[in-house]
């Protein structure tokens, strides 16, 4: 297998976009990213994209070719993935597969997602597609409801309180003030969080990602060729990805996420690192309770001790290991295909010491964590300077 | 969810009467029932099997912000239940006072109607779950 590169980033503002469209969304992040690359449109041999609910949400599906159509690439090879939330990170690593077999030396991994077209009732249907339609949604589950199951769990066995969770979303604000693509750059406290109101009891509106606009672009080329267009290319030394059963009823623990571990296993052995000698990442913080979790599950704290550690600061920016210098989900925006890409391109600035005053000193070894659902898909990425 | 008439008729005897299945190769239980055995795969012989009825609560979410066909119930709550057998489904709990609702607390299956399928469409009945 070829190693493979990230040779140029894009990313569009993420918020509520009244005047972008997908189509406007996916083209300014693609064009940003080709121009970071210093390629040309004709050097890039094919393109993966990630989205999740283009068809529930806007009613257009064959998103691979509105893609390459849009970005006058046609007749390249354009292909949508869709794994939930993690449809970016599917993208990526289809992406990273195409160029380290050899069959291409450069590829467009774009991910986006149009959510405000529509109310939030429409838009949270939608997500809801995410878990079991049939016996969990059908039941009157909602994201929300299932993300508070497994925090009402982890809260039963190890005493996880509500101020710990809150603690994660009050550190990724105020991450996000220093982002001027994240969707809130406000600050909030953990009083805001406590008092916001609950949406599925322990999870209050504060310990939620919102619904978002948006798109993320990475250019790949093979590492050997990396260094003909871009100085600094970011080198993807690992990649991970794992499933679990759709239903969270079905699974034998609530207070872990197998497929988080079982990607996070698959990567650490391929980066040939552990996971204390990761100095950032990046997770998927779709509610505070799964930031908690993924700083377990990924190896950064014991299993139970995700929630005090927030809560200590342990994973603000520059403490013992940077949790989400972007943001996060949760103040960034979670626009759902897009979010697998956007962890990369933070990834990326923050390798090439681009990410300004939210970057994470003597960054050298970056960890992206992309959750489909509640953790029937996992995606785990592992990233070096070249 | 639109045009669920067959997936409700369907699973009728499952969202009824808790209908599911049971490996006669690993003795597990599953519910819903599955076509094949997820620990046995192609050795796993499935046969049907009728689920108890009691059981537990494994955990629980009261929901302020319902999705779709459920807005008039909220807030209400949702709820994994451990049955006898060790199998979980995730359920409305529904005639339970607040304070009963706690990790542990002893349920019982009760027949409920679930949704409506818009204004003209079926309306879906099935289990639910009370505080015995
Ligand atoms: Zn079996």
């Amino acid at each position: 297998m070829k190693g493979v590169s990230i040779i140029g980033v894009g990313l569009t503002k993420f918020g509520e976009h009244w005047n972008a469209g997908f189509r406007e969304l996916i083209s300014e992040a693609a064009g940003k990213a080709i121009t970071d690359a210093h390629v040309d449109g004709q050097d890039v041999q094919a393109i993966f994209g990630g989205c999740m609910a283009s068809g529930r949400l806007l009613g257009q599906e064959h998103i691979g070719a509105l893609i390459a159509d849009q970005l006058g690439m046609n007749p390249v090879a354009s292909t949508r993935l869709e794994a939930a939330c993690a449809s970016g990170g599917v993208a990526l690593r289809a992406g990273i597969m195409a160029v380290a077999s050899g069959a291409y030396d450069v590829v467009a991994v774009g991910g986006a997602e149009k959510m405000t077209e529509v109310s939030t009732e429409e838009a949270s249907t939608a997500l809801g597609g995410a878990g079991d339609q049939e016996w969990e949604l059908f039941n009157g589950a909602t994201f929300p409801a299932l993300y508070a199951l497994m925090a009402r769990r982890h809260m039963q066995e190890y005493g996880t309180s509500e101020e710990q969770m809150a603690a994660c979303a009050v550190k990724n604000h105020a991450n996000a003030v220093n982002n001027e693509f994240a969707r809130y750059r406000k600050a909030v406290t953990i009083a805001d969080v406590m008092k916001s109101g609950y949406i599925a009891s322990p999870l209050k509106l504060l310990d939620c990602s919102p619904i978002t606009d948006g798109a993320a672009t990475v250019i790949l080329c093979s590492s050997e060729k990396a260094k003909k267009y871009c100085d600094t290319p970011v080198e993807i030394i690992a990649s991970g990805q794992a499933s679990d059963t759709l239903a969270l009823a079905q699974r034998t623990t609530l207070t872990e996420m197998k497929a988080t571990k079982e990607a996070a296993r698959q990567a650490y052995t391929q980066a040939k690192i552990q996971a204390k000698d990761v100095d950032f990442a990046e997770v998927h913080d779709c509610f505070t309770i799964a930031e908690v979790m993924a700083t377990e599950d990924l190896g950064f704290f014991e299993k139970g001790k995700g929630g005090p550690a927030a809560a200590a600061g342990e994973t603000a920016l520059n403490a013992k290991v940077s949790i989400n210098a972007s943001g996060g989900l949760k103040a960034k925006g979670h626009p759902v295909g897009a979010t697998g890409i956007a962890q990369a391109v933070e990834a990326t600035l923050q390798l090439q010491q681009r990410a300004g005053k939210r970057q994470v000193s003597n960054a050298e070894i970056g960890l992206t964590h992309n959750v489909g659902g509640s953790g029937a898909t996992c995606v785990v990425h592992v990233y070096k300077r070249l | 969810m639109k045009n669920a008439t067959p997936l409700i008729w369907r699973n009728s005897a499952a969202r009824y009467n808790l209908a599911g299945n049971h490996c006669e190769t690993c003795g597990k239980d599953y519910f819903p029932e599955r076509v094949v055995c997820p620990t046995c795969r192609r050795r796993g012989k499935l046969s049907a099997k009728q689920m108890p009825t009691d059981g537990k609560i494994y955990s629980f979410t009261h929901v302020h912000a319902a999705p779709a066909g459920f807005e008039h119930e909220t807030p209400y709550y949702i709820a994994i239940v451990e049955l006898e057998n060790g199998v979980h489904l995730l359920t409305q709990l529904v005639d339970s006072p607040a304070e009963k609702v706690k990790i542990g607390t002893n349920v019982k299956m009760c027949f409920r109607r679930i949704f409506e399928d818009g204004k003209e469409g079926l309306i879906a009945y099935g289990f639910k779950f009370k505080v015995v």
